[in-house]
């Protein structure tokens, strides 16, 4: 070490009176204010960003559609009144009338439930064993994981409309005139057939990362059992990136009923759904004249299918900045 | 006759906003460096230090800005000065050696045209005169063949040659000061010896000043003609190197200093750590006593509580083609006996196999061939729940993240209590007495139950982490390198707390570092690995004073601030 015997200026010896320095108890911590875990930290994440209060405005408004729909028309969409075919809005009739004489506006408002059920449900039958079956091979890895990756490769390879047509023709073949929960389910199951392997893909990834983690080993080291660790430690700390999923997923299988309903081999055509009135629209689009017949439902569609993936934007930003503020 | 400053830095005051509240991380540092001088500033994560020397080079990332205070380069304000002008003092003025080897070079391109970036955008060489260039600043950065080096790409570098690479960046315009970040805090410590005498060497020869950012009081003492020590964004004493270290007077510093491992372990008492081995000897004998009486697979062995014969570890690694299968040997013949109440330290830098030494003896890894015996039992051969629980009881593990080894959706609470409730010990309101003994033990206030992981520090955790390995009354605690993550005060910490519980509950330690200066601090006997073998073996005494082996003597040499006198 080189001698430096005299201090140059600005070099000086300087000490800083203890008063001045923050030099506090190394081993305080903040008490105040409530514990808080990842979740909770999430939430006011999620509170704070104003993607996270126009979708929950939407969504709200979509639910209660969904649950009361008398509440805002006290019209019979099944109502058709062949002599007002194609009239313009009129007093009591905002959107005015379909081809078939159906107030439009009062099918809008009865078509969010099917299109809404559909959603839900494909989501969550397309979740829970997506979610099992990923976890599985992504912690035992070996025989497991080659079985259940293989083949979720092989539905993942069949694209998700093209697999639920032909599914959805094949069962109105065997077994036509179905009730409405029937034709719901239908559906649910033709989209969740094809929809599955991504869920398996994404927790799959997840709990390959945190079965690693140095939280895992000291669970084993205490003797825990793999199957407590899975369900204990590694499933729950994975479900970040599977709930971000989940809820765009619903917006997503929204508008893959409507489609479907929309080539015509979706919901029956008894059944009051968005897909179904943009199928009965079609022939509109073509002639331009009544275009608003389309327009209500389509933009109920949209609205709805962003408000699920504005939240599910909003989500993974209130989660991953968790993730960043580890460190 | 004084000369002129080359850098006067006066009541610097650099904040971060964020959402709208500003967030100060320096206040008022002042330091000043003149021509061909080193200085270093000195501090531990989140000090401070980094920023400033990002506010000096302009380079504060995100919302940082300077909002108070001067930065006099050369002569010239450069504190929130316009682009033009830090555009012309950075790299031609200023040149930066960055912290990370590993991120810092651009892996698509080849080493040697980043290094001629540097000179063609300083203005220094243009085409074939700056590749030429590029070699000559390789082989003077110490990079033999540089010619072709300087064809390779980043990945074909070790850690050690990229930040040799970057060292001949910093200094391709030939600047008046290098600020030198961390530039060796990711290397193993033999290579950090050779690269910063290297450096040391080179400034010396062209008269660059250099500004040495490190938390390694040891190594800025070594390096330094100036300190400049800080804690929370506060200058909170500078001056001489060997002033400061010699006749220190801050409360601060003088903690650091004790804290040091590199410097203290020298003068830390021998004799403190023979009773604390003598006291922990004496509890694990009553205890081995105990555990024997009452008739359980253990307590056989009395004198050594885990022997390892001939371990080895044979990972089979993919090769060129799917059917190709190459093996490599992760740990290969190691042989060694823990007594009781006492602590084994492993020794190796990274890739040496001793994290996968750990993992054999906690039975969380399979060995290849060899035998783990805890107590005289053969691990491999426990059966069953019971037995493999009664095997978990007894020993237990502290891993290094300290951000990683707790559950982050589990609160302290139910991370202590999980082994508990694992062996189901005790009704809910013992449990819960349990934990509170345990955080008091680990020095941990009883509110802290109730909070999550993330609101702890790092220093916390790892203190939880210890508190829950000892839930189980443990006879053995294998420490994988669980200091190493942590300041050296927190660190510091943590090596009394063990070292207190081991003579208060007569545990054994096997401490896997890479540390050898830790090591000082806690072991009784080492253990020096080097690419899976074993290098030597002893007591700390013997191997510290008296290696054997060339590669031991090489580690020890490289400990930073190893030969520096302290006044006691």
């Amino acid at each position: 070490m080189p001698e430096s015997p005299i201090a140059l200026p600005g070099q000086e010896r300087f000490v800083a009176a203890v008063e001045e320095t923050p030099l506090a108890d190394t081993g305080s911590f903040d008490d105040t204010g409530s514990p808080e875990n990842q979740w909770q930290e999430a939430w006011k994440q999620l509170r704070s960003n104003w993607l996270f209060w126009v979708s929950a405005a939407i969504l709200s408004v979509v639910t209660i559609v969904v649950c009361f729909p008398q509440l805002f028309t006290d019209i019979d969409p099944t109502y058709a009144d062949l002599s007002r075919s194609l009239d313009g809005p009129s007093k009591g009739h905002i959107a005015g009338f379909d081809k078939q004489g159906y107030d439009v506006f009062a099918r809008t408002i009865y078509g969010a439930r099917a299109s809404v059920l559909v959603g839900l449900f494909a989501t969550l039958v397309v979740t829970l064993p997506g979610v099992l079956l990923g976890a599985f091979a992504g912690f035992y890895g070996g025989i497991t994981d080659t079985l259940v990756s293989r083949i979720a490769d092989i539905f993942f390879a069949i694209p998700l409309l093209l697999g639920a047509l032909v599914g959805i023709s094949v069962i109105n073949n065997l077994w036509p005139n179905r009730g409405y929960w029937a034709s719901i389910f239908t559906v649910v199951f033709a989209l969740a057939a094809f929809g599955w392997p991504q869920v398996v893909r994404i927790a799959r990834g997840s709990v390959l990362e945190v079965k690693n983690l140095e939280f895992v080993n000291a669970a084993r080291a205490i003797g825990k059992t793999r199957r407590a660790n899975l369900w204990g430690h590694v499933v729950p700390n994975s479900m970040s990136a599977v709930i971000v999923l989940a809820t765009v997923s619903l917006g997503v299988y929204i508008v893959a009923e409507a489609t479907l309903s929309f080539l015509g081999l979706g919901l029956p055509p008894g059944v009051v759904s968005w897909g179904n009135d943009l199928a009965a629209a079609q022939v509109q689009v073509r002639s331009g004249i009544r275009l608003g017949v389309m327009f209500w439902p389509a933009t109920a569609l949209a609205i709805t299918s962003l408000g699920f993936i504005l939240l599910g934007d909003a989500i993974s930003d209130a989660l991953d900045s968790k993730s960043r503020n580890r460190e | 006759m004084n000369p002129t400053p080359l850098l006067q830095v006066t009541d610097l005051q650099v904040a971060f906003s964020q959402e709208k509240i500003e967030v100060q991380a320096v206040r008022g540092a002042s330091l000043t460096i003149y021509p061909g001088q080193t200085v270093a500033i000195v501090g531990e994560s989140g000090s401070g230090k980094s920023t400033t020397a990002h506010a000096i080079i302009g380079l504060l990332p995100g919302t940082g800005r300077v909002t108070g205070g001067s930065i006099l380069f050369d002569g010239q304000e450069i504190a929130n000065a316009d682009k033009k002008k830090i555009l012309a003092v950075r790299g031609s003025e200023i040149g930066l050696v960055p912290q990370d080897p590993m991120s810092n070079l651009n892996p698509l391109i080849r080493v040697g045209k980043q290094i001629a970036e540097a000179l063609e955008v300083n203005g220094v060489a243009t085409g074939k005169e700056a590749d030429r260039r590029v070699v000559e600043l390789l082989e003077e950065a110490g990079l033999p063949d540089a010619a072709r080096r300087a064809q390779q790409y980043p990945h074909e570098f070790s850690g050690g040659m990229r930040q040799r690479a970057l060292i001949a960046m910093g200094l391709a315009a030939r600047p008046k000061l290098l600020i030198a970040d961390e530039p060796t805090s990711a290397l193993d410590v033999t290579v950090q010896k050779q690269i910063l005498d290297h450096l040391d060497r080179l400034t010396d020869e062209l008269g660059v000043a250099v500004l040495l950012i490190t938390h390694d009081l040891g190594l800025a003492a070594e390096r330094a003609d100036h300190l400049v020590v800080m804690y929370k964004g506060q200058v909170v004493e500078s001056g001489p190197a060997l002033e400061i270290l010699q006749d220190r007077l801050d409360d601060y510093s003088k903690r650091l200093i004790a804290s040091a491992p590199s410097l203290a372990s020298q003068r830390l008492l021998a004799q403190n750590r023979t009773h604390i081995r003598e006291a922990a000897q004496e509890v694990a004998e009553e205890t081995a006593d105990e555990v024997a009486a009452a008739g359980s697979e253990f307590g056989r062995g009395k004198e050594t509580i885990i022997e390892v014969k001939n371990l080895t570890k044979v990972f089979t690694i993919p090769g060129g083609a799917p059917w190709d299968k190459n093996e490599f040997t992760a740990v290969d013949d190691i042989s060694f006996k823990l007594r009781r109440g006492t602590t084994m330290a492993i020794v190796g830098e990274s890739g040496s196999g001793k994290s996968t030494v750990a993992n054999m003896v906690l039975d969380l890894l399979k060995p290849t061939s060899g035998v783990v015996e805890f107590d005289g039992v053969d691990v491999s051969t426990l059966k069953g729940k019971h037995q493999q629980l009664a095997f978990r009881r007894q020993m237990q593990p502290v891993f290094q993240n300290p951000y990683a080894s707790l559950d982050p959706q589990y609160s302290i609470f139910r991370s202590v209590e999980e082994p508990l409730r694992t062996h189901a010990i005790g009704s809910k309101s013992e449990r819960e007495a349990k934990v509170r003994e345990l955080l008091d033990k680990v020095s941990l206030p009883w509110s802290v139950a109730r909070r999550y992981p993330s609101e702890l520090s790092g220093g916390q955790r790892q203190r939880v982490a210890v508190a829950r390995a000892l839930a189980l009354e443990p006879e053995a605690v294998i420490l994988d390198e669980a200091v190493s993550a942590l300041d050296v005060l927190v660190q510091a910490q943590i090596l009394k707390l063990l070292a207190d519980l081991q003579a208060e509950l007569g545990l054994s330690y096997l401490f896997i570092t890479h540390d050898l200066a830790v090591v000082r601090q806690i072991a009784d006997e080492v253990l020096v690995m080097e690419k899976g073998k074993m290098v030597e073996r002893g007591s700390v005494d013997s191997v510290f004073v008296n290696p054997e082996q060339e590669y031991t003597r090489r580690l020890l040499d490289a400990i930073p601030g190893g030969t520096i006198e302290l006044s006691s």
